[in-house]
């Protein structure tokens, strides 16, 4: 017999006294060779810019492995509340693949999760890498998902940067999972 | 009931602020287990004066002092042992530190409203600090928050992650407040009132309420796909 869960609450407007902490977006080692920055917008259903949501990062690190002591230099760790535009942006490399339950390979992907007032529960989905076309193709967690609805997992190579916008509602809605 | 249906729906119209942001289309299941990766362990620094919500500047918070304890633990009854709770709060009138917040109450210069701390062996957390005000907001005419305390909670796996809000005993606002109401059962909206406790109460100095936090655990037995 399990015990009852504590149900979620939404983290309201006012977390940022609580939540976010310094150099939050610094995902993976600091100035480590092959760093990506990732930015983006959180947007609502009207498209909107969405100004007080909090994201967090959780990735493996480049061998696949999820580091559970998590230090100040190399983490896997991430977190970044949206500004007025409803921007946010990571700086990470590129984990390796993780292993499914079943121990086939997973693409290389971050694992996203997203809080904001008016979520009384937090939102996960996954960012995708763009240049992983083989890995993507076999990943079984996007073979789960339409294929019409498959490029909202994917970052977008805008030059310097990763771009990758999270739809919380509408046509382009990001795809988010079941917790 | 699942373990879904005592969560709050994403959409829950009477909080105005889920209707352009609940997702719409349906979440996608992945197998069990897809979930059941490691969480981080210690994903910011603590130190030991963070539980202290009290001792933060030179003087005391203006409020009433209050001790806030309990055990975090899985859906299987074991203690979740060193890890990260983080709180945030309103101070005593009601009010963030927070310029988003632009309700007309004073400020605290004594009083920030955040702390962290980690459990212990046996899952047990503790925190020091002043019973929050409500507060007003604008989802609907004479709209009031109950007084809560925010946590944030990481568990041991990537499924066990929790973002909640603590009340207090008694409050008459709960009864009309959307966002706990929005946890459709009774007994779910029981879970997060805290409960005075007079054992804990020290003499003089502060009353004591208690709040166990239940988190998901793994969702896939382990080794079941391994021969």
């Amino acid at each position: 017999m399990s015990a009852p869960l504590t149900p979620s609450q939404t983290v309201g407007p006012f977390f940022g006294v609580g939540l976010p902490f310094e150099k939050g977006e610094q995902v993976g080692p600091a100035g480590a060779a092959g760093s990506i920055r990732i930015e983006g917008q959180v947007l609502d259903g009207h498209g909107d810019p969405v100004p007080d949501a909090l994201l967090e990062v959780w990735q493996p690190d480049e061998g696949g492995q999820y580091q559970t002591v998590v230090n100040s230099t190399a983490t896997g760790f991430g977190r970044c509340r949206t500004d007025a535009e409803g921007a946010f942006n990571f700086v990470t490399v590129k984990p390796g693949p993780s292993r499914a339950p079943d121990g086939h390979a997973q693409a290389p992907h971050l694992n996203v999760t997203v809080f904001a007032r008016g979520l009384l529960r937090h939102l996960v989905t996954r960012m995708y890498f763009p240049d992983e076309p083989g890995a993507n193709a076999a990943d079984p967690v996007l073979k789960l998902v339409e294929p019409a609805r498959r490029s909202t997992l994917m970052a977008r190579d805008d030059g310097e940067v990763l771009r990758f916008d999270i739809h919380l509602q509408g046509e382009r809605e990001t795809v988010f999972f079941v917790i | 009931m699942s373990e879904d249906e005592r969560e709050p729906a994403y959409l829950y119209p009477d909080y105005v602020g889920t209707r352009l942001r609940a997702p719409v289309k349906p979440l996608v299941q992945l197998p069990d287990g897809f979930h059941d990766f490691p969480a981080p362990l210690f994903p910011r620094s603590v130190t030991e004066l963070d539980h202290d919500l009290t001792r933060q500047h030179p003087g005391e918070p203006v409020g009433e002092r209050i001790i806030v304890t309990g055990r975090v633990l899985d859906s299987d009854g074991r203690p979740v042992q060193g890890t990260i709770v983080e709180v945030w709060q309103a101070n005593a009138a009601g009010r963030y530190l927070d310029q988003d917040d632009q309700h007309p109450a004073p400020l605290d210069p004594n009083f920030s409203g955040a702390g962290r701390c980690l459990t212990d062996a046996q899952g047990h957390y503790r925190f020091i600090t002043i019973k929050p005000g409500a507060y007003p907001w604008k989802n609907h005419r004479n709209a009031w928050r109950p007084a809560h305390i925010h946590f944030s909670l990481f568990g041991n796996v990537f499924r066990s992650r929790l973002v909640t809000q603590m009340y207090f005993p008694g409050d008459p606002l709960m009864g009309q407040d959307p966002i706990l109401q929005s946890i459709p059962d009774q007994a779910g909206r029981g879970r997060l009132v805290s409960r005075f406790d007079p054992e804990t109460t020290v003499p003089e100095w502060a009353l004591a309420y208690r709040w166990d936090i239940v988190l998901r655990g793994r969702a896939a037995t382990p080794f079941e796909n391994e021969r």
